[in-house]
């Protein structure tokens, strides 16, 4: 008697693979201020106010209802610039990933697909990009091109689109020695639609798990760079440049340190916890289970 | 004339070690019209290799392919696409061989759309090609995953006939299937073949199965053809060693049946490191002096029957 109960419930939690309401509460939380911002934000993210200089969080001691996470050194309201940096950390991210992804997709593809000569070129040119640190080539770039959104999707892009050509390439390398791909070919179907209905349905899975993750890499590699200076610049509010400048006050108002940290850390935990539940459900093998 | 013309066709592969794998190394065939021909060897033999040529999966390195009386191998543009409608495939392997992200219906009717058939003939005649394999017409709008192995098998013969080609290759067609469904399946294509005139060429690792199908038989050895001949006369005659030793491992249900003479030990030998001679002597129990060192030379047996062995005599 207690077996069975105990295997039927080891079957509900194992068979469904629940809808992550949490994750998926504060990444919607967080396009959605990115989304509709400027509305929902109590105060203007730049507006200074010395009077009301390093409130604290409404919650605590002397803390103000009208500042509900406190403000900074300047008085600027710290929910109204966690909200204006959710657009910067949402647009960066979706340039990055659709740029990397797009490109390291296509070429990941074409190197594994047609193998010999355009595989050697794009897997050197692989090779070279992943010897390259990111953070240099970032100082690099910085020093040689105008810094801010555009300079900092150009250094992700640079860094990622290895992640999306060298998996791609390897899944595509198994994917062509299927028979459906040689049976296409049987069929006389053209090489571009084999690309687009055989092989590209078939890593968007892969795809889809990299780009979850790399939303989450994103948003804390944005964050470093513009907690070092090197990317987003004052007055554009980013969460890395809140922690940047929070840091001085760290003994005496943790509240602008923690808060633009917390929201860096749920967006990137969020993401992964989607992109996991995504790929179980889009498989239409396990979602018979 | 011959619908498909093999003639001295070989396909070695280079490998890193600068050793060449000789796959397929000479081999000459033709098939008619409407036949049914078996090729039959063991795993390694080539077989795969041969099949994977006729469909211009894999370059030639020598020789000619000829279908219709074209040079399979220099087709290009409309002749090609020509080829590629009237010759298709059934793989060995019904889970491999079907797209797990498209629905059956657009895996049946991808061959018509790449041939440019008009889009409001298609659900017809994706239709027709499922009802004539036996699958319901709702089976259009599911995943393969929804099927059995037998079912795959029929969705991947429904869209190898729905071009209406005038030769398939079926690649080991039954081998992955449960040995209840064999019987189903091979019937099945039998019917399809003799309702829709169609040029059959089989490969299998095992003669019993081909016995009832095929009109013709070549028997291959590592990269080779060592005896061909009349579906009928290869079975109740044969002549090279090899093939008496494949027709005496198959299993009788019959304790009085006669033990076929011819031990075969060993393993085939590698296609890296080809014997001297006969390809076949380290393993023939009838190996003489001559077979270490002579390559022998495919000669008539019988009429409709050739074989290549030092110690058959050509027929007179």
């Amino acid at each position: 008697m207690t077996d069975i109960t105990r295997d039927a419930e080891i079957t509900t939690t194992e068979g469904q693979s629940g809808f992550p309401f949490i994750a998926a509460t504060v990444l919607t939380i967080v396009v959605v201020c990115a989304a509709f911002g400027p509305w929902l934000a109590p105060h203007a993210a730049d507006a200074i106010s010395l009077r009301d200089a390093m409130t604290p969080p409404a919650w605590e001691e002397g803390g103000e209802s009208g500042f509900l996470l406190g403000t900074d050194n300047l008085g600027r309201d710290i929910l109204s610039r966690i909200i204006a940096g959710a657009r910067v950390s949402v647009v960066i991210a979706a340039y990055a990933i659709l740029l990397s992804g797009g490109i390291g997709a296509a070429l990941g593809m074409i190197a594994g697909y047609f193998g010999g000569v355009p595989d050697s070129i794009i897997s050197r040119l692989i090779d070279v990009q992943m010897s390259v640190p990111s953070l240099p080539l970032a100082l690099l770039f910085a020093s040689v091109l105008p810094p801010g959104e555009g300079m900092v999707i150009l250094v992700i892009v640079m860094t990622y689109w290895t992640w999306y050509a060298r998996i791609v390439r390897g899944e595509v390398l198994s994917l062509r020695e299927r028979d459906f791909i040689a049976l296409a070919k049987v069929a006389g179907v053209s090489t571009p639609i084999i690309f687009i209905r055989h092989l590209t349905p078939n890593i968007l899975n892969t795809m889809l798990v990299l780009a979850t993750l790399q939303f989450g890499s994103v948003i804390v590699f944005e964050a470093g760079l513009s907690f070092l200076g090197l990317g987003i610049q004052p007055p554009q509010v980013s969460w890395g440049g809140m922690l940047s400048d929070g840091r001085n006050f760290i003994e005496v108002a943790w509240w602008l340190i923690t808060i633009p940290g917390i929201a860096i850390m749920a967006s990137c935990l969020a993401s992964n916890i989607l992109g996991d539940w995504l790929r179980d459900t889009f498989d239409p093998v396990r979602r018979q289970l | 004339m011959a619908l498909l013309d093999i003639e001295d066709a070989t396909c070695h592969f280079d490998m890193p070690s600068r050793q060449v794998v000789k796959a397929v190394d000479g081999v000459s065939l033709s098939i008619d019209r409407g036949q049914t021909m078996a090729l039959v060897g063991e795993s390694g033999c080539g077989k795969s290799t041969l099949a994977r040529l006729i469909l211009r999966l894999e370059p030639l390195t020598g020789g000619a392919i000829r279908f219709d009386g074209e040079d399979v191998h220099h087709l290009q543009g409309h002749a090609l696409k020509r080829f590629r409608a009237q010759v298709q495939a059934v793989f060995q392997d019904p889970y491999s061989s079907l797209n797990p992200r498209l629905r059956v219906g657009a895996i049946v009717g991808e061959p018509l759309k790449a041939h440019g058939v008009p889009r409001r003939e298609l659900s017809a005649r994706i239709d027709a090609a499922l009802t004539m394999v036996g699958l319901p017409s709702q089976a259009a709008k599911l995943y393969p995953h929804e099927f059995s192995g037998g079912q795959r098998q029929r969705i991947a013969i429904a869209r190898a006939l729905i071009l209406r080609p005038a030769l398939i290759v079926l690649d080991e067609p039954i081998s992955a299937l449960d040995v209840s469904i064999r019987a189903q399946i091979l019937n099945l294509l039998q019917d399809i073949q003799s309702e829709l005139h169609l040029t059959y060429l089989v490969i299998a690792h095992d003669l019993a199965l081909v016995e009832h199908m095929s009109d013709v038989v070549a028997v291959m050895y590592l990269g080779q053809i060592v005896e061909w001949g009349n579906s009928e006369t290869l079975f109740s005659d044969p002549r090279h060693p090899y093939t008496q030793a494949l027709l005496a491992a198959v299993p009788r249900p019959d304790p009085t049946f006669p033990r076929a003479r011819g031990h075969v030990t060993g393993e085939i030998a590698s296609a890296l490191e080809m014997p001297s001679g006969c390809r076949f002597h380290p393993r023939c129990p009838d190996a003489i002096e001559t077979c270490r060192s002579i390559a022998p030379l495919e000669h008539m047996v019988a009429p409709i029957h050739k074989a290549a062995c030092h110690l058959v005599d050509s027929a007179s």
